[in-house]
């Protein structure tokens, strides 16, 4: 009925959150750029290691596209089976009171597992993407 | 159906852009698009297959051509987040 609501509400949240740490980033780079005096190798590799990792823009990035890519295509299927319209009040359910707890029922269970699954997909992805890259720079600092 | 159309889509845009060297035309994007709708059917479908009963994948003509109009609505979704980063200047490729 409406369970795409939910993911949704996450996606804006992430959004806004990707927006502010981009900006973040983006200023510690330029602060990160110049190197400080008395720093010896191993505290440049680990810099190093660290810096070259994904930044949170990025996986923020993929949560994103995940969710709104989820959402748009789920909101196509509820217009296909005329679950959403294209004006107020957007989703039918609402129309019928006896409707409205199945549909509060439907997004609580549903969505909300939704949104979690994605979350978890999201998470294991970034990990093992975060330990393959640790794990070929380490071999290219190995052979340096 | 969609589901399987939408999994399907995914997996087939997932090899496309893995045999590229780079993420051209931001293929990862449609990737992430496809896979997106495609977990949260996976998610629906395992909770409607438990709660209500019945199949677990429903095969009609309604549900195919629904697919394709998913598979297409992604892809064009994709075209425009692309034209609108070629005319902003901030297309990678």
């Amino acid at each position: 009925m409406a369970c795409f609501v939910v993911p949704m509400a996450e996606a804006i949240v992430v959004s806004v959150v990707k927006h502010m740490v981009a900006k973040k980033e983006e200023q510690a780079l330029l602060e990160a750029s110049t190197p400080r005096a008395g720093e010896n190798s191993y505290v440049m590799k680990e810099k190093t290691i660290s810096q070259t990792g994904l930044s949170w823009t990025r996986k923020l990035t993929w949560l994103n596209a995940l969710l709104w890519g989820g959402v748009i295509l789920l909101a196509v299927e509820h217009i296909w089976y005329g679950e959403v319209i294209l004006w107020p009040p957007f989703l039918t359910a609402m129309r019928n009171p006896m409707d409205i707890p199945i549909m509060l029922h439907e997004m609580a269970t549903i969505g909300t597992s939704m949104a979690i699954f994605v979350t978890l997909v999201w998470g294991s992805m970034v990990f093992v993407v975060e330990q393959r890259m640790k794990h070929s720079l380490r071999k290219g600092f190995n052979r340096n | 159906m969609y589901f399987i159309i939408t999994a399907v889509a995914a997996v087939l845009t997932t090899l496309f852009w893995y045999r590229l060297s780079e993420d051209k035309y931001q293929l990862s994007t449609l990737c992430f698009i496809y896979w997106g709708a495609a977990l949260m059917w996976f998610v629906d479908h395992v909770i409607a297959f438990f709660m209500e009963g019945g199949e677990f994948f429903e095969i009609t003509l309604d549900a195919t051509m629904l697919g394709l109009t998913v598979v297409l609505s992604g892809f064009f979704l994709w075209v425009l987040m692309l034209l609108v980063k070629a005319r902003k200047g901030t297309l990678k490729n």
